[in-house]
This record gives structure tokens, C-alpha cells and sequence, in this order.
């Protein structure tokens, strides 16, 4: 018998009666007088910062007078052409970017975690090889718990995605928090609308 | 790597660094306070734990529907599914993998199951080094030590010793302790690692029936870090860490981390969903004495473990033993419910590892009743003849106690006043608790003489 076999075996034999699953009532779950105050206080609670810009284009304006020295990627607004090359550049070469932008599917107000997704990654490995994190995220996009997030988007839709949340940090060394481990060592958060 | 075989003789040798045991039972502490803030920020905090028990009991009481659901999706997503029925198996896989490849450059992300199977030592024996990645699990590669907690792994070390590891390893600047300064040598050195892995191991924290994903979560980006650089990326999982849906990991999300460390959530929450163009995904789903824990009924909900460690964290023995004591992969409460069913000599000790005070029961986000299957593990042990006479005595006397909630209530007014008279009666040799241990001072009165004064 195959190892998979044989273990599908023992489960069945071994396994309880069935009991069911929960019901999630959803009138039990924190509310929040405002969502986006909630938000952005544990957003820095968790080591990201918070700016607020009332249109895209006053974001673009800032963007654009960032001093043009390092190398930064935006993927705010690019196009199809310079996306498809972009997933194809080795990590390697990408070790070296300062700053990387990325726009937000859906924010968390319990936690501070953003929703990126393949798509809006462009490069798996990007996110998490930049120095530095900027996402950017429609305010309206805010969601009070988890719950309401897995309620707002279909995970399975893409390869890869993560709920992110603040900027790498470790605390291994006794107990000390450091930010900066592996990934960004910073995250900045540019709430539109 | 050292393998000390009993519990207690370990422990002794823990706690005669007094102010490191201090310094180790205080920061445990410490977390477990941020643990109760984080719980006490969600109103429904208890009804979340609710939830997070049945989701584990339904799959549990389906385990092979959901196992096999997983698969056909995973393997629709383009996964590569592979069983192992134990440790060997799982370590013989990996190396398969490996050799067929002919890689060399190898990372790891953080996974007890691995260290359950002992993967790393398999493969060194094979002339395979992998790289563990995790800053804790690096510090304690480097010093060829176990992890000696699942959350922490580095818990029982000071900054000094990390300072001095890696001055030897990685020439840092002798005595300089700054834990800034150390995990940006880290950083750099894993850097390198990372740019160049071939292949990326990683645990699993959760794997969704319902989409054949799974979900990795880690606080410094370790585990996307080796994965989104490697050509294959390797998940290895028990088998009990199935959800049913992706809506679920909600509630175990919302959890996880706050029992952990108080965290809201771990910095990255990754879902694996599909291998990137040319990667290739595979996922080891591992039984290793599982199936045989699920027909325990008394046992079988230790498998609900979603490995916050908040049991770790609160264990007053725990706390003042140290994880290395505990001489299996997985330590604490949990470990030493978990542990005997993988062998019952060699664990034979670790039930016995704990004052039954209950606090892990009371933390733990699935609510296992950690404490009770304590207690009925040293019956079974006693039963099967695996214990020691000097425990036997301990264990039948409290048997007796428990069982007669009269004589519990004379007992303990005896003990309250034995310990005011007569400690070394107490503080013998029958009593395994006393080694290096100060008995508690007694209470002028129980809460129950109390409680009935205050009524007249
Ligand atoms: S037994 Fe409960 S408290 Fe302990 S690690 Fe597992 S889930 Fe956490």
C-alpha cells in the first residue's frame, strides 16, 4: 500500500464523528467608530508611518520630487510591456532597489495589514527585497476585521499574496525589537481619498 | 547534538544560573502579558477561541475528506504532492528532491516538523547543509543547539552569548552586544544566502481544504525571502494543519499571533497559492504518529495545536526550566502532551513536567484541555510501566486527592500546615518537586476557610 494510502486509511478508521462547523456571527465582532483612525494608529503602532494625500495626483507630485539618485520602482502606473519585464528580473538584480511602491487591495483596521496580491506585486520577490516599502492604499478600501477581508477578496485568485503588516522586525536577540530583519526596513503608508 | 534524557536532571542543570532562570521566567512573563493585552483589545476574544476549537474539531472529525480535497486542488494549482507516513519518510523526500536537482545552496524557513524529523541532521549526514534562516534558529545553528521554544528559539540565550557566537561565526566585532548591530550581521550574511538558494524549505501554518493553498506566517520575511529567490520551494506539513476554508483563516489569523507575542497579526500573513512561472511547488503532508493521536480519544485534540506557544509562555515550569529540558522538538505544556504518543519511554518524563495548575489550558486559542491530558498521560504511563517509584508515590497520592474533594479540602489544610512546621518534611526526597525548588509559603488560610468567614 502507498504511504498516501495508508494514511487516508488510518485517518478514517481513527477519526471521530462528525461534529459541526461554527457558525460565525458576524454582529459579535469589534466595531470601530472609525475605521481609518483605527487603522493608522496601529499601523504606527507596528512600525509603519502614515501619510495622507487627498488625490492620486498629490501623491504622484510627491513621488516625482524625490531625489532621483536611488534606484526606486514604482508600479503604481505602469504599463503591461514594463510589468512583464519586470516579473522576469532576477533577485539578484533587484537586491540593489531603495524603494518600491505598490498599490494596496484592501486594508485591515484590527491590524494594520494590507492586502498585496501577485498582480499588484509584479515581482514576486520585490516587496520583500526593497530597503524600503511604500503601498499605497485607497482609504475607502479599509475593512474593520479579517473576517471582512476574506469576505472582500478571494485569496485563491492568485498565485501568491500576503497580508502585510508594518515593516520586518525581529525581536530573537533577547526580546529587543529590531526592525529591518530580512525584508524593507521601512514601510511607508499613503492613504488617498 | 546533546540529547538529556530526563526532564528534571535537565532542568537542575537550567536553574543553577539563578539570575539567567529569573531573567528567563520574567521575559516570558512579560510575553504572556502582551498576549493578555492583545486579547483583551477584542471584546470577542473567548467566542473567537470558541470558533477556533470547533473549526479544529470539525476537520479533525473529517481529517481525510479534507486531506484529500487539498490535494486534488493543490495539485490543480500545480503543486506537487507528496505523503510521508513518518519522520524518515519525510527526510527521504526532501533528499530526493535535492540530489535529483543536484542543489547545493538550501534555506530554511522556520518548521518544527523538521525539527520533529530532524531533517537538518539527516541531511548533514548526507553531506547536505541547509541554512536555517530565521535569526533565532541561525543563532542556535551556529551554536549545533536545538531550538528551545517554537516561537522563540533563541529564548534561553542573552545577547552576550549571541555576541560571542557570532564573533566566531561571522566576525563581528568582539563584545559588541548591541542586538541592532548583530541582526544586521545577520541580515548581510543571509543576504548572501538568499540571492543564491536553488531551493527554499518552509513550514506551514495553515493549509485551506477549499483553495489547496497554504499560508506561511513569519515577522522578519525570512520564509518569502528563500521562497520568491528559489527554483523549488518545499512545504512540509502535518497533517492536522488543514482548515477547511479560506474565510477560516480569519479566525485563526486574529489568534495566532496575539497569543503568540500580542502582535495583531505576524508582519507577513503569505499565501502560497500557485508556483511563479518555472518555480516548482512541492508540499509534504506528514502523519508521523498523528493518525494514531487522532484514534486517542483523550488525545486527540492536542492535534487542534496552531504553536503559539502561549502555553510555553505561561508554564511556571516552563518558564523556569527552559526548553532544552524538555529534550524533544517541541517543548512545553504541549510538547509534553504531544511527545509520548512519538515514544513513550523516551518521554516518559515529560507529563510529569508540570504543577496541573491549568494556566496553559486557559491561554490556549483552541482551547485544548492541555493540563487534563497531562494528568491522564502519567496514567497511562503508570499503567503502561513506564514510570519511576518516586513519581508513582507523588502521582498516586494526588489520584486519590482529586478524586475525594473532602479530603482534598482537610489535605490541603494539613499542607498549609505541614509547610508552616515542618518544611523538611515536605522539602524531602519523596517529594521530586523540592530539588532547587523553594516551596511556596503557606496561606494563613485557604480561600475556602475564607470565603465561609466572610459568609457568617
Ligand atoms: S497547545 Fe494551544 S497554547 Fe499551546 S502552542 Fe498549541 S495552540 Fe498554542
Amino acid at each position: 500500500m502507498s504511504s498516501r494510502a495508508e494514511i487516508l486509511a488510518k485517518v478514517k478508521q481513527n477519526k471521530p464523528t462528525l461534529v459541526p462547523l461554527p457558525n460565525i456571527d458576524f454582529n459579535d465582532l469589534i466595531t470601530y467608530p472609525d475605521l481609518i483612525t483605527q487603522f493608522i494608529s496601529v499601523v504606527e503602532k507596528i512600525g509603519g508611518a502614515v501619510f495622507l494625500y487627498p488625490t492620486e495626483e498629490d501623491l504622484a507630485k510627491n513621488i516625482s520630487l524625490e531625489p532621483n539618485e536611488t534606484y526606486n520602482i514604482n508600479t503604481l502606473n505602469m504599463s503591461e510591456a514594463e510589468k512583464l519585464s519586470l516579473s522576469k528580473v532576477h533577485s539578484l538584480d533587484l537586491e540593489r532597489v531603495h524603494t518600491a511602491y505598490f498599490r494596496g487591495k484592501l486594508g485591515v483596521a484590527e491590524n494594520g495589514s494590507i492586502w498585496l496580491d501577485e498582480e499588484a506585486m509584479v515581482n514576486r520577490v520585490l516587496p520583500i527585497i526593497c530597503e524600503h516599502l511604500v503601498l499605497v492604499l485607497d482609504k475607502n478600501l479599509i475593512v474593520p476585521t479579517m473576517h471582512h477581508a476574506y469576505q472582500n477578496i478571494d485569496v485563491s485568485k492568485t498565485g501568491y499574496g500576503t497580508f502585510l503588516a508594518g515593516p520586518s522586525k525581529t525581536a530573537d536577540i533577547e526580546q529587543s525589537l529590531v526592525i529591518g530583519a530580512h525584508g524593507p526596513r521601512s514601510l511607508k503608508v499613503c492613504l488617498i481619498g | 547534538m546533546e540529547n538529556l534524557k530526563n526532564h528534571a536532571t535537565a532542568a537542575e542543570e537550567f536553574i543553577k544560573d539563578e539570575p539567567r532562570t529569573d531573567w528567563h521566567d520574567e521575559t516570558l512573563w512579560f510575553v504572556r502579558q502582551k498576549r493578555d493585552l492583545a486579547a483583551h483589545t477584542l471584546p470577542e476574544w473567548e467566542e473567537l477561541r470558541e470558533w477556533g476549537s470547533q473549526i479544529k474539531n470539525h476537520t479533525l472529525s473529517n481529517l481525510d475528506e479534507y486531506l484529500e480535497n487539498f490535494e486534488t486542488n493543490a495539485q490543480a494549482n500545480g503543486i506537487k504532492i507528496h505523503w510521508a507516513k513518518d519522520a524518515e519518510e519525510h527526510n527521504q523526500i526532501i533528499h530526493k528532491i535535492i540530489t535529483d536537482n543536484k542543489f547545493e545552496k538550501i534555506v530554511k524557513s522556520k518548521s518544527m516538523l523538521t525539527e520533529e524529523c530532524h531533517l537538518n541532521e539527516f541531511l548533514i549526514q548526507k553531506g547536505i547543509a541547509v541554512v536555517d534562516t530565521d535569526l533565532g534558529e541561525r543563532i542556535v545553528q551556529f551554536r549545533n543547539e536545538a531550538p528551545s521554544h517554537i516561537v522563540l528559539p533563541a529564548i534561553h540565550l542573552k545577547k552576550q552569548d549571541v555576541s560571542e557566537t557570532f564573533h566566531k561565526h561571522l566576525n563581528t566585532e568582539k563584545g559588541n552586544n548591541d542586538p541592532q548591530y548583530l541582526t544586521e550581521a545577520a541580515r548581510q550574511h543571509l543576504r548572501n544566502h538568499f540571492v543564491e538558494s536553488e531551493l527554499a524549505i518552509t513550514g506551514v501554518n495553515f493549509a485551506v481544504a477549499e483553495t489547496g493553498g497554504f499560508v506561511v506566517c513569519t515577522n522578519e520575511g525570512n520564509a518569502d525571502m528563500g521562497v520568491n529567490t528559489a527554483k523549488i520551494h518545499i512545504a512540509c506539513m502535518g497533517m492536522e494543519k488543514i482548515i477547511p476554508k479560506a474565510e477560516h483563516l480569519a479566525v485563526f489569523l486574529r489568534l495566532l499571533t496575539r497569543s503568540a507575542t500580542g502582535q495583531p497579526i505576524t508582519t507577513y500573513s503569505s499565501h502560497f497559492n500557485k508556483p511563479r512561472p518555472g518555480q516548482e511547488m512541492h508540499i509534504v503532508i506528514v502523519d508521523n504518529g498523528r493518525s494514531r493521536q487522532l484514534g486517542r480519544a483523550d488525545f486527540r485534540n492536542s492535534l487542534k495545536c496552531i504553536r503559539c506557544a502561549a502555553c510555553f509562555n505561561t508554564c511556571p515550569v516552563y518558564r523556569r526550566s527552559g526548553g532544552h529540558s524538555y529534550h524533544t522538538a517541541v517543548a512545553g505544556p504541549i510538547g509534553s502532551i504531544l511527545s509520548p504518543n512519538l515514544d513513550m519511554r523516551a518521554n516518559a518524563d515529560l507529563p510529569f513536567a508540570s504543577t496541573l495548575c491549568g494556566s496553559c489550558s486557559n491561554v490556549c486559542p483552541v482551547k485544548i484541555d492541555i493540563h487534563e491530558q497531562l494528568w491522564k498521560w502519567r496514567q497511562v504511563l503508570v499503567n503502561e510501566g513506564y514510570v519511576t517509584t518516586t513519581k508513582k508515590i507523588g502521582m498516586g497520592g494526588m489520584a486519590m486527592v482529586f478524586a475525594h474533594p473532602r479530603l482534598y479540602r482537610l489535605l490541603g489544610s494539613i499542607g498549609r500546615k505541614t509547610i508552616k512546621w515542618f518544611p523538611f518534611f515536605v522539602n524531602n526526597k519523596l517529594n521530586p518537586w523540592y530539588k532547587q525548588r523553594d516551596m511556596p509559603e503557606a496561606p494563613k488560610e485557604s480561600f475556602r476557610d475564607w470565603f465561609k468567614k466572610q459568609q457568617k
